[in-house]
Protein backbone atom coordinates (compact mmCIF):
# COMPACT_ATOMS: atom_id res chain seq x y z
CA UNK A 1 0.00 0.00 0.00
CA UNK A 2 2.77 2.11 1.07
CA UNK A 3 4.43 1.49 -2.38
CA UNK A 4 1.84 2.38 -4.45
CA UNK A 5 1.17 5.65 -2.37
CA UNK A 6 4.40 6.82 -3.30
CA UNK A 7 4.14 6.28 -6.75
CA UNK A 8 1.09 8.10 -6.93
CA UNK A 9 2.39 11.11 -5.45
CA UNK A 10 5.40 10.41 -7.64
CA UNK A 11 3.64 10.19 -11.25
CA UNK A 12 1.27 12.75 -9.97
CA UNK A 13 4.59 15.24 -9.78
CA UNK A 14 5.71 13.92 -13.26
CA UNK A 15 2.61 15.51 -15.15
CA UNK A 16 2.38 18.51 -13.24
CA UNK A 17 6.04 19.08 -13.85
CA UNK A 18 5.72 17.71 -17.57
CA UNK A 19 2.46 19.56 -18.09
CA UNK A 20 4.71 23.15 -16.35
CA UNK A 21 1.77 23.97 -14.31
CA UNK A 22 1.25 22.98 -10.34
CA UNK A 23 -1.97 24.66 -9.80
CA UNK A 24 -4.57 22.44 -7.20
CA UNK A 25 -6.83 21.48 -10.72
CA UNK A 26 -4.10 19.86 -12.79
CA UNK A 27 -2.51 18.11 -9.54
CA UNK A 28 -5.70 16.52 -8.94
CA UNK A 29 -6.15 16.19 -13.06
CA UNK A 30 -2.56 14.47 -12.75
CA UNK A 31 -3.95 11.95 -9.60
CA UNK A 32 -6.89 10.52 -11.54
CA UNK A 33 -4.36 10.18 -14.47
CA UNK A 34 -2.02 8.27 -12.11
CA UNK A 35 -4.27 6.34 -10.52
CA UNK A 36 -5.76 5.00 -13.88
CA UNK A 37 -2.08 4.44 -14.81
CA UNK A 38 -1.10 2.65 -12.02
CA UNK A 39 -4.53 0.78 -12.29
CA UNK A 40 -3.15 -0.46 -16.06
CA UNK A 41 0.07 -1.94 -14.70
CA UNK A 42 -1.04 -3.22 -11.75
CA UNK A 43 0.14 -6.65 -12.40
CA UNK A 44 3.70 -5.44 -12.63
CA UNK A 45 3.62 -2.79 -9.50
CA UNK A 46 4.66 -5.90 -7.25
CA UNK A 47 4.61 -4.02 -3.38
CA UNK A 48 7.94 -5.05 -2.15
CA UNK A 49 10.18 -3.87 0.98
CA UNK A 50 12.83 -1.86 -0.92
CA UNK A 51 14.77 0.00 2.17
CA UNK A 52 16.36 3.15 0.10
CA UNK A 53 19.03 5.25 1.82
CA UNK A 54 18.79 8.51 0.98
CA UNK A 55 22.44 9.67 0.56
CA UNK A 56 23.71 6.30 -0.75
CA UNK A 57 21.10 6.82 -3.67
CA UNK A 58 22.63 10.34 -3.97
CA UNK A 59 26.15 9.42 -4.49
CA UNK A 60 24.82 6.72 -6.81
CA UNK A 61 23.59 9.46 -8.71
CA UNK A 62 26.21 11.70 -9.16
CA UNK A 63 28.57 8.95 -9.45
CA UNK A 64 26.40 8.08 -12.01
CA UNK A 65 26.57 12.05 -13.89
CA UNK A 66 30.30 11.42 -13.46
CA UNK A 67 30.81 8.62 -15.63
CA UNK A 68 27.94 9.50 -18.02
CA UNK A 69 29.99 12.66 -18.85
CA UNK A 70 33.58 10.65 -18.91
CA UNK A 71 31.84 7.87 -21.47
CA UNK A 72 30.29 10.71 -23.42
CA UNK A 73 33.75 12.13 -24.13
CA UNK A 74 35.25 8.53 -24.36
CA UNK A 75 33.31 8.03 -27.37
CA UNK A 76 33.91 11.13 -28.47
CA UNK A 77 37.62 10.96 -28.68
CA UNK A 78 37.54 7.34 -30.10
CA UNK A 79 35.71 8.24 -33.41
CA UNK A 80 37.72 11.55 -33.89
CA UNK A 81 40.64 9.39 -34.04
CA UNK A 82 42.10 8.55 -37.45
CA UNK A 83 42.28 5.19 -36.68
CA UNK A 84 40.13 3.42 -33.86
CA UNK A 85 42.09 0.58 -32.66
CA UNK A 86 39.16 -1.84 -31.59
CA UNK A 87 39.00 -4.51 -29.79
CA UNK A 88 35.48 -5.21 -29.06
CA UNK A 89 33.38 -8.32 -27.22
CA UNK A 90 30.40 -9.63 -25.26
CA UNK A 91 31.65 -10.83 -21.58
CA UNK A 92 29.57 -12.07 -19.07
CA UNK A 93 29.39 -10.51 -15.99
CA UNK A 94 28.34 -12.02 -12.89
CA UNK A 95 25.44 -10.27 -10.65
CA UNK A 96 25.52 -10.39 -7.35
CA UNK A 97 22.05 -8.23 -7.16
CA UNK A 98 19.18 -10.43 -7.76
CA UNK A 99 15.94 -8.52 -7.65
CA UNK A 100 14.23 -7.41 -11.02
CA UNK A 101 14.70 -3.36 -10.37
CA UNK A 102 18.10 -3.93 -8.68
CA UNK A 103 19.52 -5.73 -12.17
CA UNK A 104 17.53 -3.02 -14.33
CA UNK A 105 19.43 -0.12 -12.66
CA UNK A 106 22.72 -1.84 -13.09
CA UNK A 107 21.71 -2.57 -16.77
CA UNK A 108 20.61 0.84 -17.17
CA UNK A 109 23.84 2.41 -15.54
CA UNK A 110 26.56 -0.11 -17.01
CA UNK A 111 24.95 1.10 -20.82
CA UNK A 112 25.17 4.54 -19.89
CA UNK A 113 29.10 4.45 -18.61
CA UNK A 114 32.51 4.08 -20.70
CA UNK A 115 32.69 1.43 -23.15
CA UNK A 116 30.34 -0.97 -21.74
CA UNK A 117 26.58 -2.21 -23.04
CA UNK A 118 24.33 -4.00 -21.75
CA UNK A 119 22.95 -6.42 -24.61
CA UNK A 120 21.21 -9.37 -22.35
CA UNK A 121 20.41 -10.65 -18.88
CA UNK A 122 20.49 -14.59 -18.39
CA UNK A 123 17.41 -16.91 -17.84
CA UNK A 124 18.16 -17.47 -14.49
CA UNK A 125 19.03 -14.05 -13.78
CA UNK A 126 22.61 -14.46 -12.60
CA UNK A 127 24.89 -13.29 -15.56
CA UNK A 128 24.59 -9.93 -17.53
CA UNK A 129 25.83 -10.02 -20.96
CA UNK A 130 27.78 -6.73 -21.66
CA UNK A 131 29.36 -5.41 -24.59
CA UNK A 132 32.57 -3.44 -24.53
CA UNK A 133 34.60 -1.35 -26.82
CA UNK A 134 37.76 -2.48 -25.34
CA UNK A 135 37.18 -6.46 -24.57
CA UNK A 136 41.23 -6.58 -24.09
CA UNK A 137 40.76 -7.42 -20.62
CA UNK A 138 37.47 -8.29 -19.34
CA UNK A 139 38.53 -9.34 -15.82
CA UNK A 140 39.24 -6.15 -15.33
CA UNK A 141 36.15 -4.35 -16.71
CA UNK A 142 34.23 -7.22 -14.41
CA UNK A 143 36.00 -6.33 -11.33
CA UNK A 144 35.61 -2.17 -12.35
CA UNK A 145 31.35 -2.71 -12.24
CA UNK A 146 31.37 -5.22 -9.12
CA UNK A 147 33.32 -2.68 -7.29
CA UNK A 148 31.38 0.36 -8.63
CA UNK A 149 28.36 0.54 -9.42
CA UNK A 150 27.16 -2.83 -8.15
CA UNK A 151 28.38 -2.07 -4.82
CA UNK A 152 27.00 1.00 -4.37
CA UNK A 153 23.25 -0.47 -5.65
CA UNK A 154 23.91 -2.70 -2.56
CA UNK A 155 24.87 0.08 -0.51
CA UNK A 156 21.55 2.24 -1.27
CA UNK A 157 18.89 0.15 -1.95
CA UNK A 158 19.70 -2.59 1.31
CA UNK B 1 19.06 38.66 -21.93
CA UNK B 2 22.10 39.14 -19.39
CA UNK B 3 25.71 38.48 -20.75
CA UNK B 4 26.25 36.12 -17.61
CA UNK B 5 22.90 33.78 -19.10
CA UNK B 6 24.10 34.26 -22.20
CA UNK B 7 27.84 32.53 -22.01
CA UNK B 8 26.83 29.29 -19.78
CA UNK B 9 23.97 29.49 -22.72
CA UNK B 10 26.35 29.10 -25.69
CA UNK B 11 28.55 27.04 -23.82
CA UNK B 12 25.85 24.14 -23.40
CA UNK B 13 24.37 24.54 -26.59
CA UNK B 14 27.74 24.42 -28.41
CA UNK B 15 28.74 21.32 -26.61
CA UNK B 16 25.50 19.64 -26.85
CA UNK B 17 25.62 20.08 -30.74
CA UNK B 18 29.30 19.25 -30.53
CA UNK B 19 27.77 15.45 -29.24
CA UNK B 20 25.11 15.02 -31.21
CA UNK B 21 27.72 15.42 -34.40
CA UNK B 22 29.96 13.15 -32.76
CA UNK B 23 27.81 10.30 -31.81
CA UNK B 24 26.46 11.06 -35.66
CA UNK B 25 30.32 10.75 -36.63
CA UNK B 26 30.63 7.52 -34.16
CA UNK B 27 27.25 5.77 -36.43
CA UNK B 28 29.14 6.34 -39.52
CA UNK B 29 32.82 4.93 -38.63
CA UNK B 30 32.05 2.38 -36.10
CA UNK B 31 32.60 -0.86 -37.46
CA UNK B 32 29.01 -3.06 -36.36
CA UNK B 33 25.91 -2.60 -34.82
CA UNK B 34 26.78 -3.46 -31.46
CA UNK B 35 29.79 -0.57 -31.51
CA UNK B 36 27.06 1.77 -33.26
CA UNK B 37 25.01 1.73 -30.31
CA UNK B 38 27.64 3.12 -27.74
CA UNK B 39 28.04 6.17 -30.13
CA UNK B 40 24.39 6.41 -30.08
CA UNK B 41 23.55 5.49 -26.59
CA UNK B 42 26.29 7.57 -24.55
CA UNK B 43 27.28 10.87 -27.08
CA UNK B 44 23.73 11.03 -28.15
CA UNK B 45 22.09 11.55 -24.43
CA UNK B 46 24.76 13.58 -23.62
CA UNK B 47 24.39 15.70 -26.82
CA UNK B 48 20.08 15.84 -26.38
CA UNK B 49 20.65 16.51 -22.48
CA UNK B 50 22.47 19.16 -22.82
CA UNK B 51 20.44 21.09 -25.56
CA UNK B 52 17.58 20.50 -23.32
CA UNK B 53 18.75 21.63 -20.61
CA UNK B 54 19.82 25.03 -22.57
CA UNK B 55 16.02 25.56 -24.13
CA UNK B 56 14.62 25.15 -20.62
CA UNK B 57 17.51 27.67 -19.18
CA UNK B 58 16.81 30.03 -21.87
CA UNK B 59 13.41 30.31 -21.86
CA UNK B 60 13.48 31.92 -18.44
CA UNK B 61 10.46 29.77 -17.71
CA UNK B 62 9.55 27.56 -14.36
CA UNK B 63 7.37 25.91 -15.99
CA UNK B 64 10.15 25.12 -19.29
CA UNK B 65 13.13 24.51 -17.45
CA UNK B 66 11.11 21.91 -15.65
CA UNK B 67 9.14 20.40 -18.59
CA UNK B 68 13.35 20.39 -20.51
CA UNK B 69 14.55 18.31 -16.82
CA UNK B 70 11.58 15.71 -17.26
CA UNK B 71 12.72 15.18 -20.92
CA UNK B 72 16.05 14.73 -19.75
CA UNK B 73 15.57 12.51 -17.23
CA UNK B 74 13.31 10.41 -19.65
CA UNK B 75 16.09 10.22 -22.07
CA UNK B 76 18.29 8.97 -19.38
CA UNK B 77 15.93 6.31 -18.41
CA UNK B 78 14.80 5.66 -22.50
CA UNK B 79 18.30 5.67 -24.28
CA UNK B 80 19.36 2.98 -22.35
CA UNK B 81 16.88 0.83 -22.74
CA UNK B 82 16.30 1.32 -26.22
CA UNK B 83 20.45 0.31 -27.19
CA UNK B 84 19.79 -2.88 -25.41
CA UNK B 85 16.93 -4.08 -27.02
CA UNK B 86 18.33 -3.28 -30.52
CA UNK B 87 21.73 -4.78 -29.64
CA UNK B 88 19.63 -8.09 -28.14
CA UNK B 89 17.57 -8.00 -31.31
CA UNK B 90 20.60 -7.60 -33.73
CA UNK B 91 22.58 -10.62 -31.88
CA UNK B 92 18.94 -12.76 -32.01
CA UNK B 93 18.45 -12.27 -35.60
CA UNK B 94 22.49 -13.39 -35.89
CA UNK B 95 23.96 -10.08 -37.29
CA UNK B 96 27.68 -11.09 -36.68
CA UNK B 97 30.05 -9.05 -34.63
CA UNK B 98 32.75 -7.21 -36.44
CA UNK B 99 35.87 -8.72 -37.31
CA UNK B 100 37.67 -7.04 -34.89
CA UNK B 101 35.78 -8.78 -31.88
CA UNK B 102 37.87 -10.94 -29.55
CA UNK B 103 34.87 -12.48 -27.76
CA UNK B 104 31.48 -13.01 -27.27
CA UNK B 105 30.19 -15.20 -24.25
CA UNK B 106 26.20 -14.46 -25.43
CA UNK B 107 26.68 -16.86 -28.31
CA UNK B 108 26.91 -19.78 -25.65
CA UNK B 109 23.74 -18.47 -24.00
CA UNK B 110 21.52 -18.19 -27.21
CA UNK B 111 23.19 -21.79 -28.11
CA UNK B 112 21.54 -23.11 -24.35
CA UNK B 113 18.24 -21.62 -25.77
CA UNK B 114 18.12 -23.62 -28.44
Amino acid sequence: MMTRLVILVLFTLVWAAVTGSFTPLNLAFGLVLSGLALFLIRENVQPSRIAIRPFKALALILLFFRELALSAFRVAILVTRPRMNLKPGIFAFPLTVDRDFEITLLANLITLTPGTLSVDVSEDRRVLYVHALDCADPEATIRDIANGFEAKILEAFR
Amino acid sequence: MTLWLAIPLSILIIGGSLFSVLAALGLLRLPDVYTRMHAASKAGTVGSGLLLIAAGLGSQDAAILVRALAGFCFFILTAPVSAHLLARAAHISRVPLDAASVRDDYAREEKGRG
